[in-house]
């Protein structure tokens, strides 16, 4: 499988980065260098594997469902690129 | 790549830009605990990915080591390549870093010293900025084996704050070093000896053979059928895990912030800005690999191939094998600037050795096993079983006793 220009553009909007248009034809070259190098998995006879899904076998952890820290909104601001009175500041985001 | 309360941690990314965290990883609290001293934090590849340290938004970290009779800038490989320079130019005694495709190993091999990824699990992952959550692991990078023992001793252990972080009690692994190998067997997979692959390393893998034989060893041959298929399958999960790990970084609570029109305008700027060209294509593969349609053909696929990979290992461990010997890289350390610039495949192939025991979950050692005809270092690694580093710290021992140290000639 390859991608086109109009893919590239696409999965640039999905990740939510900005393409300028004369980047977009050597990205495209690029990812379907990648594409090609990974084609190779399809000659795998994956019929009947189960993939995945957790490299070593355990069972999910647990704890009780219970508050174990809080009260730290100054820590959570510090890095903030803007913050005002306890809260992350963004664009307006309604009309 | 480490959390470190209030000094600036960034991954090597622009993204990150000013960070400092309020809390500090648990892998490093536990060094303090025992007594290390921090003397500074390291470079590496942006979130780690890259093979020669050369994708920092701080730019490449140059080796210590010099071809003979040159003095052409080379890599220290990547992406723990700062922490794999400090340690080989005596600026620091060990260093951390992660493995997400062979970070710690391919780098601990280019320069001459000892770098271990334990089996998964084996470390809390909680502070580490996450590049690809079922692969990454922390482990140390150090001048002996010994030293590499005594900082994972330190490192590893249960944290509540990592599910995927393993209860069981952690070996005094330097109790592991000199303990004897005789009566081991050593399995020297076929499938590693691939195209490219240079004399030298096949020589060195043979010597290292020889070693591990002398002092007792068996060694058998066995075949991992899958191996050619790890880094692959490896090129699909990782960006795929990654493009979801690094979805947070949006300007919004961290980090760099670009203005837009609008917040998606912002998310969009910052992200264009903030992610060098790697990370980029990295986040975009695992993107187009998810997206409705090619999950299946893709992602589902790869973990299937993935099942297969680790599979190969448990047949041949159930055979009675107790540690696999290959080389660590398929070369020795290149020039900066020397590979990948035209097809991001070249660089990618660095990590053929070190790929598969991370899509497995494994604990793999890099040892320093000789030096090339240029004289620069070349590295053995050892593959065990999942928990069972201190056979590979024993091995690695014996590799080292025979072997010697390797230290560049100071010149900086």
């Amino acid at each position: 499988m390859s991608v086109d220009a109009a893919t590239v553009r696409r999965i640039a909007h999905l990740a939510r980065i900005a393409v300028a248009e004369d980047e977009v034809e050597h990205l495209r070259g690029e990812l379907n260098a990648i594409l090609a190098f990974v084609e190779q998995l399809s000659e795998v006879d994956v019929e009947g594997v189960e993939p995945m899904t957790s490299v070593i076998p355990m069972a999910m952890k647990k704890r009780p469902d219970e508050v174990t820290d809080g009260g730290i909104p100054d820590d959570i601001l510090k890095n903030a690129p803007a913050a005002q009175d306890g809260f992350f500041v963004v664009p307006k985001v309604v009309e | 790549m480490f959390a470190t309360e209030d000094v600036r941690t960034t991954a090597g990314s622009h993204i990150l830009d000013g960070f400092q965290p309020t809390y500090e990883s648990t892998v490093t609290a536990k060094l303090w605990r025992d007594g290390a001293v921090m003397l500074g934090k390291l470079n590496n590849d942006e979130f780690a990915m890259g093979s020669s340290n050369e994708t920092s938004v701080f730019g490449p970290t140059i080796s210590p080591w010099r071809r003979k009779g040159a003095n052409t800038p080379l890599v220290p490989g990547g992406s723990s390549g700062g922490s794999a320079a400090a340690v080989a130019a005596g600026l620091c005694l060990g260093a951390t870093g992660t493995d997400t495709g062979g970070s710690i190993r391919q780098p601990a091999a280019f320069t001459g010293i000892v770098g271990i990824k334990p089996t998964y699990g084996r470390c809390s992952r909680w502070g580490i900025v996450a590049y690809a959550s079922s692969l990454d692991q922390a482990g140390p990078l150090a001048r002996t084996v010994r030293d590499a023992a005594i900082l994972l001793t330190s490192m590893a252990g249960h944290d509540p704050k990592d599910t995927t972080s393993v209860d069981r009690p952690v070996p005094n692994y330097e109790a592991a070093i000199g303990k004897s190998i005789k009566g081991m067997r050593i399995g020297i997979p076929k499938e590693y000896r691939v195209e490219g692959m240079t004399g030298e390393i096949d020589k060195l893998w043979e010597q290292g053979a020889q070693w591990l034989k002398a002092a007792g060893a068996e060694i058998v041959a066995v075949s991992l059928p899958h191996t050619k298929y790890a880094l692959p399958a490896y090129y699909i999960v990782a960006p795929a895990e990654a493009s979801s790990n690094l979805a947070r970084y949006d300007g919004v609570r961290y980090g760099l912030r670009v203005g837009g029109r609008d917040i998606a305008d912002m998310y969009q700027n910052t992200r264009a800005r903030g992610f060098g060209k790697e990370v980029r294509r990295r986040i975009m593969i695992g993107t187009y690999v998810l997206s409705a349609g090619y999950y299946d053909a893709y992602y589902l696929r790869a973990q299937k191939v993935r099942t297969l990979i680790k599979r190969d290992f448990e047949q041949v461990f159930a055979e009675g094998v107790d540690a696999i010997l290959a080389p660590a890289t398929p070369s020795a350390a290149f020039g900066v600037g020397e590979k990948g610039s035209a097809d991001p495949i070249e660089m990618y192939l660095n990590d053929v050795f070190t790929v598969t025991v991370n899509m497995a979950g494994l604990p793999g050692i890099a040892v320093p096993g000789g030096l090339s005809a240029d004289g620069l270092p070349l590295g053995l690694q050892l593959v065990g079983r999942p928990f069972d580093e201190e056979t590979l710290f024993s091995l690695a021992h014996v590799v080292e006793q025979a072997a010697g140290r390797f230290s560049p000639e100071r010149w900086w």
